[in-house]
């Protein structure tokens, strides 16, 4: 059986990696190849690392922070930041990273998706949705781009099936409302999106207890959970997140 | 050595790093004579079957004769669907044709692609296996799988509500679906194996 994944996510700015909450107030986190390592040594199933200072431009040392993490790291990696190429998707998978992810330039040019989905298989072709709730519309969010730092008015179920529908074969789908706040996933969000969807999900932002990582599965119905400020501050271990999974019949690779 | 053919698709890398990482001479090549002096070939990959057809281009056949003539190879992923005769992979695509089957789409009624940790049953007379118990966990990540037809492959399941063939072997040519190079410890122990396997053969 198909286990559910607990993936530590990695937002790299200067060569280290850094959290905030709500996309604000970066705090230090540590070395991203050490700690990459640490999570793999502890039994993360994957992980991820986006350059949150590239989400502009595509930058080459974020090609290098993947060839360092590949020399160590023998668990999967998906890599984001500022990827706007099938070129920029082919130097990073040929230096280490099994996916990737793309936000802003498939909002842009969602032909990017159809590109890189024939040319590398969909399986490495991560599409990251930044969500907003809507204010004025109940139970809708919207899009966001460039780091979270610009709304658009695209709905984010209707770009999750369009997503799938180019090629993406992932959706890393992040609450930007509980992101860094530790008060719980936003599962609404993630239901809505599951449901629309027939490609994997992994849920993101809000993570603070095993509870959350257990409702984001059960009730959001997504396919792994992703979480930062959690385990980079040492509130739990990998380990104990999945004996926890597992205690309550979720199947786990512990 | 064990020669990684390097053919232009992603995820070479890591295969050697995985290599290197537990003490194997390993190198990325894409020469004629590497292949032939190779103690074993690895035939990595993560790109969509036709492109990585196109790319493997005029190394099919010397890859192709020199696992015919009894050299290890060991294909991974789109590798490892390569070995196969034919694939539907956004249009039909021919393979190596060196295990009977077909490379066919994961059939709908689940979340695809299958991505992420299964439980293999490994079976005890498949010797990448070696020293590894009988059920483990490996990385998958692909939308299409290989179904298997050749009486001569052994062939180890994972259940993804079908018994999804997640490797194979006939003879001295290998296939695995998962990716052993990410796929921790397991992964590492079970390239292991393929080295001692290489160097057993002593081609």
């Amino acid at each position: 059986m198909l286990t559910k994944r607990i993936i530590p996510c990695l937002d790299v700015k200067d060569n280290r990696v850094v959290k905030g909450v709500k996309f604000l107030n970066l705090r230090d986190a540590g070395d991203p190849v050490e700690l990459g390592a640490r999570y793999s040594d502890e039994g993360a199933d994957e992980l991820v690392f986006l350059d949150i200072t590239a989400t502009i431009r595509f930058r080459k040392t974020i090609v290098e922070l993947v060839k360092k993490v590949a020399e160590k790291v023998f668990i999967p990696f998906t890599v984001g930041g500022g990827i706007q190429t099938v070129e920029q998707i082919d130097e990073l998978l040929r230096s280490g990273a099994e996916k990737v992810s793309v936000n802003t330039a498939a909002v842009e040019n969602p032909e990017l998706l159809t590109e890189a989905a024939q040319r590398f298989g969909n399986q490495c072709v991560v599409l990251a949705i930044d969500a907003r709730r809507s204010k004025d519309k109940k139970g809708h969010w919207r899009v966001c781009v460039k780091a979270g730092s610009q709304p658009t008015d695209i709905d984010v179920v209707e770009w999750a099936a369009k997503g799938e529908k180019s090629g993406a074969g992932e959706i890393l789908l992040t609450s930007m409302d509980a992101d860094g706040t530790k008060e719980g996933y936003d599962n609404e969000l993630n239901k809505a999106v599951t449901e629309a969807v027939n490609i994997p999900v992994i849920a993101s932002g809000g993570a603070g207890t095993l509870d959350h990582l257990y409702d984001a599965i059960v009730v959001g119905g997504a396919d792994a959970v992703l979480m930062a400020s959690i385990t980079h501050f040492e509130n739990y271990t990998i380990k104990q997140m999945k004996q926890y999974l597992a205690s309550r019949g979720i199947a786990v690779n512990l | 050595m064990i020669i990684v053919i390097d053919y232009n698709v992603g995820n070479v890398k890591s295969v050697c790093n995985a290599f290197l990482h537990i003490g194997c001479d390993v190198k990325l090549s894409c020469t004629l004579r590497d292949i032939e002096a190779a103690a074993g070939l690895v035939l990595p990959g993560v790109a969509a079957f036709g492109y990585a057809v196109n790319a493997l281009g005029d190394l099919a056949e010397p890859i192709k004769n020199a696992a015919s003539c009894g050299k290890p190879l060991l294909g991974i992923c789109v590798g490892h669907q390569l070995l196969f005769d034919k694939s539907a992979e956004y249009g039909t695509h021919t393979g190596l044709g060196l295990v009977a089957g077909n490379i066919v789409p994961i059939p709908a009624g689940r979340v695809i692609p299958h991505m992420g940790w299964n439980l293999v049953n490994l079976p005890a007379d498949i010797d990448l296996f070696a020293g590894l118990p009988a059920q483990k966990h490996f990385y998958f990540a692909h939308s299409f799988y290989a179904d298997v037809t050749d009486d001569e492959a052994k062939i180890a399941y994972t259940d993804y509500g079908f018994d999804l063939p997640a490797a194979v072997q006939k003879r001295n040519i290998y296939g695995t679906q998962f990716h052993p190079e990410k796929s921790g410890e397991t992964g590492l122990k079970l390239l292991k194996n393929f080295a001692e396997i290489c160097k057993k053969k002593n081609y």
